[in-house]
């Protein structure tokens, strides 16, 4: 997050050493806080320190991370999705459609996915192909997406999903390890090598570092944001499959307010809202540290909507508290 | 004639005349000034919460708390009301722009004094906002019974045949339209949005410019929360949940630049009164209210793609690098 305020860039005449930078580096703070909030929560609830209510906790965040990856890398290359969420809704109301045409398990998952990858591309033709600003165009297609749901619905609901599709939001793997939450490391695994060990990967962090740059280095900047469009799609396709099978029915109002939770997940794990910085490692812990607060707090009765307190100070605080340190630093 | 297509406050009334004309011959009665008279009268309070949020934006800004802002202002005020139904309302009144006013100066210190980026503050503070809306009614409605009549009944007293809702919009149309054309501060949030260095260099403080135009739109956030608790008579945690985007996609339509520095007071205006035409046809016209979000988000897309074109002509180069000069010839 160092380049949150990039008006004065100091290159230091001698980097610390590999520990010590390792110890600063925000994945290892955020760590901390995550232990921190792990051992508070084992000792104000007796219930927490529970092999399956653990598991059950999961829950709170598997489907909203596996988004939080795809949308770490648009945000590393400095772009934005808000329509996440409405996807989700839409690739829910077509799963349900199907559904009640009688179309089998594997036809749904096709089918959440495939309108995920297809409002992915939506996005992406119109930011990368039109260059639009990302932020107002998917505050568009949002609208759009879930107005779709809203017109195919109304104010009915889907419910009669084969009993086959509840494997992927209600199933287990192995003891407590759910499906989705193998599937939240798979995907964890795959983005980071995909962010860190691909050219790929390189080239999402050069566009969002310098896309002037990025250009006369012969990076194809406008198909780099498409494929990155079209994966966060088929991410929220993937977690409209995993969420609709968990609750077992679509209303259009699902998933409602979670582009908010995704993005908070992604600046928590330190990735730079202004592009260029970020780790998928970071992603992963926030998104353990957002799951811990939300199932501590529930553990504790506190109704939703004050928890989403605690997540909005959590996203402001994270993002204030380096800055202030280095102004601190700075004056002293 | 190409010309006038590129005015924006234009070809927007235009297209707007056309809508209400085209709807009139579905529903008789539609292009009655009666009815045009409601249609602004119930799009009031959609036109105050985008003059703030385009005073957000042309600094380079965007403000996405301004719905929760409401809500929480709303909640309080109408509490205030229910506990206390002596109180004057113009107390109340003050009341509602100050704590908006001090949820803006949150937002505005955010992004003033740590320079975190406006939309990571404000996605955070809608949250925040909502949530204490929650914390401070406890989940309860206030309901219109609990209210007093006088804090139901000014913003709907006819006046020279508009309701009070309507005139104080028009006074915030002229106010904005004062303030942003005719004061200092206008120019420093055109100049801080359309070129913030060359604003450093002419001595425009930008930080100090953000934090107003935020105090500006949380003020006009709190008004709002008055008025919309007191026309639709409830005031509880979910109001205007969302309104948010209708404020942004106002902005859009009005012609109003994302990136800062371009748009005009019209045109957030008629950007607003476009969507106010929209949401006021459809059950008229017999199409299902539930379309008219697909609507909404159609008519942004729509408005964005257009916005780029004019912007993008809109450059000139005046200082032309003789190598450019040589290639092109």
């Amino acid at each position: 997050m160092s380049d949150v305020v990039s008006s004065k860039r100091v290159i230091p005449d001698r980097l610390g050493s590999k520990t010590s930078r390792l110890l600063a580096s925000w994945e290892v703070l955020l760590f901390g806080v995550a232990v921190l909030i792990f051992v508070f929560n084992s000792f104000a609830s007796p219930y927490f320190l529970n092999a399956w209510n653990l598991s059950d906790a999961t829950f709170n965040f598997t489907e909203k991370a596996m988004i939080a990856f795809a949308m770490a890398l648009l945000v590393i290359a400095g772009e934005i999705d808000l329509s996440v969420a409405a996807i989700i809704a839409l690739a829910s109301t077509a799963m349900g459609a199907a559904a009640q045409a009688g179309i089998g398990t594997p036809g749904l998952v096709a089918i959440g996915i495939g309108t995920g990858l297809l409002c992915g591309a939506f996005n992406g033709l119109l930011v990368a192909g039109l260059k639009l600003p990302s932020i107002v165009v998917t505050i568009g297609t949002m609208s759009l997406f879930r107005g779709i749901s809203y017109i195919v619905l109304g104010d009915q609901a889907y419910g009669k999903y084969p009993a086959s599709f509840a494997y992927f939001g209600q199933g287990y793997v192995a003891w407590v390890f759910s499906f989705e939450f193998v599937l939240f490391l798979v995907f964890a695994a795959a983005f980071g090598i995909l962010l860190h060990a691909t050219n790929f990967g390189r080239q999402v962090y050069v566009i969002g570092n310098n896309e002037f740059a990025a250009r006369f280095s012969g990076i194809p900047v406008e198909r780099v944001k498409f494929i990155l469009f079209l994966l966060t799609g088929v991410m929220a396709g993937v977690a409209s499959v995993c969420l609709t099978s968990r609750l077992g029915s679509t209303r259009p109002s699902i998933a409602q307010g979670w582009e908010l939770e995704v993005v908070t997940m992604v600046v928590l794990g330190g990735v730079s809202i202004l592009g260029g910085a970020g780790t998928i490692a970071g992603v992963v812990i926030a998104a353990f540290v957002m799951g811990l607060v939300t199932f501590g707090l529930g553990l504790l009765n506190v109704p939703g909507i004050v928890m989403s307190i605690f997540v909005g100070l959590l996203l402001i605080i994270t993002i204030a508290i380096p800055i202030i340190a280095r102004r601190i630093k700075e004056m002293s | 004639m190409n010309r006038l297509l590129k005015n924006r406050e234009i070809l927007l009334t235009v297209i707007i005349a056309l809508m209400i004309a085209g709807f009139s011959t579905r529903a008789q009665g539609f292009a009655a000034p009666g009815n045009l008279a409601n249609i602004f009268n119930d799009t009031s309070i959609l036109i105050i919460l985008a003059l703030g949020q385009m005073t957000v934006i042309l600094t380079k800004s965007i403000d996405l708390s301004v719905a929760a802002n409401l809500a929480f202002t709303g909640m309080a005020v109408a509490m205030t009301n229910a506990a206390y139904p002596d109180l004057p309302l113009a107390l109340l009144i003050v009341m509602a722009i100050g704590i908006g006013a001090f949820l803006g100066a949150i937002n505005g210190y955010l992004v003033w004094a740590l320079r975190i980026p406006p939309i990571v503050v404000t996605l955070g503070t809608l949250t925040i906002y909502r949530g204490m809306a929650f914390v401070l009614s406890g989940g309860g409605w206030v309901n219109a019974h609990q209210m007093g009549p006088t804090f139901l009944n000014v913003p709907r007293m006819p006046v020279l045949g508009l309701p009070i809702l309507s005139w104080i919009a028009i006074l915030i149309v002229l106010g904005a339209w004062f303030v942003l054309t005719r004061l200092p501060f206008g120019r420093a949030a055109y100049a801080s949005g359309g070129n913030p260095t060359a604003a450093i260099y002419a001595g425009i403080d930008i930080g100090w410019t953000k934090f107003i135009a935020f105090v500006v739109s949380g003020a006009l956030a709190g008004l709002s929360g008055y008025l919309w608790v007191s026309r639709y008579a409830v005031a509880y945690v979910d109001i205007a949940a969302g309104f948010e985007l209708d404020t942004v996609a106002a902005c859009v339509i009005g012609g109003i630049s994302i990136a800062g520095g371009i748009g005009s007071v019209g045109g957030a205006v008629l950007g607003a009164l476009f969507l106010g035409v929209i949401k006021n046809a459809l059950p008229v016209i017999g199409v299902s209210p539930f379309a008219q979000m697909a609507i909404s988000g159609i008519v942004i897309v729509l408005a964005v793609v257009f916005n780029a074109r004019a912007e993008r002509k809109a450059g000139r180069i005046i200082l032309r690098d003789r190598g450019v000069k040589e290639v092109s010839a």
